[in-house]
């Protein structure tokens, strides 16, 4: 089975699963399963139009999705996609939360 | 011509001279060069520290904050002593205790489209150690406007993320994230927390990405992502492309000048947050305290997440995290006449918006949160 890895920041919408087992053979299939499993992470990875939004990358091993063919890229049985979202922090407290 | 080294200097950098890559002569272009690393914090710490040690010649630190008791669990460069001082200066004083024989130009200030320019334009490379998007794209466009490699760094809780964007050669950190996620959709550290050694290790890898540019050795890490995870100590690399298509470094640029970042990204990059939801929408400690003494029927909503409560804690209060929030609104009644709580106001903020917007109308945000109850109202609650 294609595995999915996520990020810390969105483990919160996986139930703290940071690598998830998915069905499908294209990247969508994949991402249709994730979104079965945790509907929560819907709302954090497309936008209104069904596409991706602009903050968050997908990658099939080392490869961008948008390099390959991107939502309809086949996915092989042990293939690995990892999502990788922008994350802000660094240097300085910003004394907000 | 690179300057000379002193008898002082090549005893100082023995460790350096003896390795073949550096030599007198990378001793002399690390001496001749100048960085400008934004943010004195997390990741500037072991950036500013390394290279003082390394003895690059000039280095810049952009910060206007003070030292907080808050940042002593990984602002390495910064001590105890510290606490209530200029970060700059605490900083240099730092660097120049390591290193004597360094330049350190300190810019006490916001790092802002206003100043950029000027601050940046006569230093080789720029470090980001930034904690806030509008920063991290203005970086990424100043460099790319000003042809200057960017080490990029960036953290959250055990996750990290290093890159070498250097638009001449390679993508930019836009061509990868075009547009910044809306705000309170991707969580701060100050809101999710960061475990204190990560910036350590993601900025110990942007000052060695540094010394390489400058010495011109190795492969810098143009056009590949590290993806670090410190829980499963996983190092994955991905490759990056530049994007045609990108609005600063693409074929038909659109951003020929610094914008507004603040617009941009839809936050404020500088001023702190106060946890204010704006006229109207706010209560305070104190008027909050006063209403549950006149013994107003008033519900407590606290929108942390559960480990938060061992820390500090209202009586009465329903808990329900933000992230589930939208899921469980049945859970709650419009009627009631609500007050909703977080750690300082910025989740609560953003939970009252989605009530608001899902038609409750008794709802006010508790100004600056539990952490303002603690210190205004109950001293037996620790702040955090």
């Amino acid at each position: 089975m294609p595995s999915m890895r996520i990020p810390t920041p969105l483990r919160t919408y996986t139930a703290g699963q940071g690598e998830i087992a998915l069905s499908g053979s294209t990247v969508s299939e994949a991402i249709r399963d994730l979104m079965d499993q945790y509907p929560d992470m819907k709302q954090h990875i497309f936008n209104e139009e069904g596409a991706l939004r602009p903050f968050i990358n997908l990658f099939l091993d080392e490869d961008n999705i948008n390099d390959l063919q991107g939502l309809e890229t086949p996915l092989g049985e042990n293939d690995r996609l990892m999502m990788l979202p922008s994350i802000a922090g660094g240097s300085k407290q910003s004394h907000i939360g | 011509m690179p300057p000379d080294l002193s008898h002082s200097e090549i005893l100082r950098y023995s460790r350096h001279l003896l390795i073949p890559d550096v030599g007198l002569e990378g001793q002399r272009k690390l001496k001749a060069a100048s960085v400008l690393v934004i943010g004195s914090g997390g990741l500037g710490s072991p950036v500013l520290m390394y290279l003082a040690a390394a003895g690059v010649g000039r280095i810049g630190v952009v910060d206007y904050d003070v030292v907080d008791f808050s940042n002593l669990q990984r602002q390495v460069i910064h001590g105890t002593s510290s606490l209530g001082k200029k970060k700059v200066e605490s900083a240099r004083d730092r660097m120049l205790d390591i290193n004597p024989e360094i330049r350190v130009d300190m810019y006490d200030q916001p790092f802002t489209s206003e100043n950029a320019f000027e601050i940046a334009d006569d230093y080789d490379l720029v470090i980001d150690g930034t904690d806030n998007f509008p920063t991290r794209y203005l970086t990424n466009d100043l460099c790319v406007l000003l042809g200057k490699p960017n080490v990029y760094g960036s953290i959250f809780r055990f996750d990290g993320q290093l890159s070498v964007f250097d638009s001449r050669s390679g993508p930019c950190y836009r061509c990868l994230f075009p547009e910044p996620p809306p705000p309170g959709m991707v969580p701060s550290c100050a809101e999710g927390g960061v475990l204190g050694v990560l910036p350590g290790i993601i900025g110990s890898l942007q000052a060695t990405e540094a010394l390489k540019i400058i010495l011109g050795i190795g492969k810098p890490l143009i056009g590949r992502l590290l993806i670090f995870n410190a829980l499963d100590m996983s190092f994955d690399f991905v490759k990056l492309r530049k994007n045609p298509k990108c609005k600063v470094c693409g074929l038909e640029p659109e951003i020929t000048e610094l914008i507004d970042y603040e617009e941009f990204c839809g936050v404020p990059a500088h001023d702190h947050e106060t946890g204010s939801a704006g006229e109207g929408w706010d209560i305070t400690a104190q008027q909050l305290a006063a209403r549950l003494q006149d013994g107003n029927n008033l519900t407590l909503l606290d929108v942390r997440e559960p480990h938060e409560l061992e820390i500090s804690s209202l009586e009465g209060a329903t808990l329900i995290p933000l992230g589930q929030l939208a899921a469980r609104l049945s859970e709650l009644d419009s009627a009631d006449e609500m007050v909703i709580f977080c750690k300082s106001g910025t989740r609560s903020t953003r939970a009252l918006e989605l009530m608001v917007s899902a038609g409750f109308r008794k709802v006010k945000n508790l100004k600056g949160g539990i952490n303002a109850w603690a210190n205004e109202i109950d001293p037996s609650l620790p702040v955090y």
